[in-house]
């Protein structure tokens, strides 16, 4: 057939293959698109269920540890900037707090017998511990997911697929905070008695 | 060996497991090829290959019977009861099952309890959309909550990559290669005055007489054969288990020193039926199964040796996980 021929030939099966893998490609990234939303869904109804546990666990120690006033009212302050928080940046960010001043709380609780044998404060404390972790695997599978969809978009050729349609790498649920990034210092030397 | 980090821990698994299972079909289209070319068919009659198609329409029925209500079976027979959520430990049990399914990015799967003082615990379903955890009494008893995680991370794991459904699918095609050999075992017996059809093609010369003899000696072993490569699977889905349960907690060490725990009450769980074993996270045998030395021993267990996985885990926990993982 020639030499036209076989150009032909290509010409066809790039104009038939072309938008074929287009397509694919375009749907494999709607898709992690759509999961990375599924999985900021589940972090939002985790701290949905924290934010509505705070009060009602506050309001229960509140009788016994009436001397620990100030940590109190910061985890309801911190609960509230959290609950107002937009966007993924902002919200780890307040909700890091959130999380720095409960687990202050959860330290202070510590030091009070009668909470700890209070057995409706001990079933709160385990929801709460447990939302806690909930939130933290929601986020590790969320960030996960997101690390996904970004690399999708930048690898080679889907990077072009991803800039014609206006994909946007999302952001990732981070830790900002310096307390939980903070690596512990250890001192070995060995000092003169 | 190469050191493994856990994402290539988990191809690796599901490589080797899609082998094992390819060879496994492959083995059993053979003994049927042969029973019909030798006892039926006459060789390469364009006869209907009957003993192939039984074959594995059988193990196909009986597996879409497991499939369809063998959890509920399997739930029964173990005693396992709906937790009871005012105590305030299986409310901790039901909570690590959510955290880890909210980790694994699947539907809650339903929680039970095993009235035994023996730390196990197994899954069962055909899926993640229809999964049933149990757990023992021991397990609640003697694991701290990090453990506990550990140790429901590994079931997830065996929901989340469908092993109930593989090993179940396993189960049905050993039960057939069985049911193969004992067919053919039978029609050399009564029918052996049929097998060598001379009159025909006596010129099938030395390969078909090669092919005869290895096809013989494949019916007269293929009940261990089988039984070897289903307890290989099973022990390659526990690696695998083991690998992505600590994928999901990023926590490989916490598994490992329940498995230690679990491994150092050594009597067997009564609770739970041999059929099980290979779902459960130790073997229900106890020490005597899944630890005894030897290689015999060692090729007819559903689980490795937990000193190995103790082992496997303690090295993942020391290597750092891929840098994507937050």
């Amino acid at each position: 057939m020639g030499v036209f021929g076989g150009c032909l030939f290509l010409l066809v099966l790039l104009v038939v293959l072309g938008p074929i893998w287009a397509i694919w490609r375009y749907n494999n990234l709607v898709s992690l698109k759509n999961q990375v939303a599924n999985g900021w869904k589940q972090i939002d109804v985790q701290l949905k269920r924290r934010h509505d546990l705070i009060p009602n666990l506050i309001a229960s120690v509140k009788g016994e540890m009436q001397f620990e006033q100030d940590t109190l009212e910061k985890v309801i302050a911190a609960r509230n900037t959290a609950a107002a928080a937009h966007g993924v940046a902002d919200t780890a960010e307040k909700e890091n707090q959130l999380t720095q001043t409960l687990s202050r709380l959860f330290a202070l609780a510590e030091n009070y017998p009668n909470l700890k044998a209070n057995e409706s404060v001990r079933a709160l404390m385990e929801e709460l511990a447990s939302t806690e972790n909930k939130v933290g695997f929601a986020r590790q599978f969320y960030n996960d997911l997101a690390t996904r969809f970004n690399t999708a978009q930048q690898i080679f050729p889907d990077n072009f697929i991803a800039q014609t349609f206006k994909f946007q790498p999302v952001e990732l649920y981070e830790i900002r905070e310096a307390a939980e990034r903070e690596v512990p210092k250890v001192d070995l030397s060995v000092r003169p008695q | 060996m190469v050191p493994l980090n856990l994402y290539d821990q988990q191809r690796r698994n599901l490589r080797r497991t899609r082998l094992f299972l390819a060879g496994f079909v492959l083995f059993l289209a053979f003994l049927g090829i042969g029973a019909d070319a030798f006892l039926y068919g006459g060789g390469g009659s364009p006869g209907v290959p009957i003993c192939t198609l039984g074959a594995l329409a059988f193990g196909g029925l009986s597996a879409w019977w497991s499939l369809h209500d063998g959890d509920q079976a399997v739930l029964d027979s173990a005693n396992a009861l709906p937790l009871d959520l005012a105590d305030p430990r299986q409310k901790a049990l039901d909570n690590v099952v959510e955290e880890m399914a909210i980790a694994g990015g699947v539907p809650k799967p339903r929680v039970y309890l095993i009235p035994d003082g023996d730390p196990n615990a197994f899954a069962t379903g055909p899926g993640p959309q229809k999964a049933s955890i149990a757990v023992t009494r021991g397990i609640l008893d003697k694991l701290n909550r990090e453990e506990m995680q550990g140790v429901i991370a590994h079931e997830m794991s065996h929901v989340r990559n469908y092993d109930i459904r593989l090993m179940t699918v396993v189960a049905a095609l050993a039960g057939a290669v069985l049911l193969m050999s004992d067919w053919t075992r039978r029609g050399l017996w009564w029918g052996g005055g049929r097998r060598p059809q001379r009159g025909r093609d006596g010129g099938r010369g030395l390969l078909g007489l090669v092919f005869f003899a290895l096809w013989l000696v494949s019916i007269l072993l293929a009940p261990l054969v089988a039984r070897l490569v289903a307890m290989a699977v099973s022990r390659e889905r526990e690696y695998l288990a083991d690998a992505s349960g600590a994928e999901l907690t990023r926590n490989p060490l916490a598994l490992a020193s329940a498995l230690e725990k679990i491994d150092a009450a050594v009597e067997p769980t009564p609770s739970i039926k041999q059929g099980v074993a290979h779902l459960c996270i130790a073997d229900p045998r106890g020490r005597t199964g899944a630890e005894a030395e030897g290689l015999l021993s060692g090729l007819l267990s559903t689980h490795p040796p937990l000193a190995q996985r103790v082992a496997i885990l303690r090295e993942m926990g020391y290597r750092t996980l891929a840098p994507q993982g937050s």
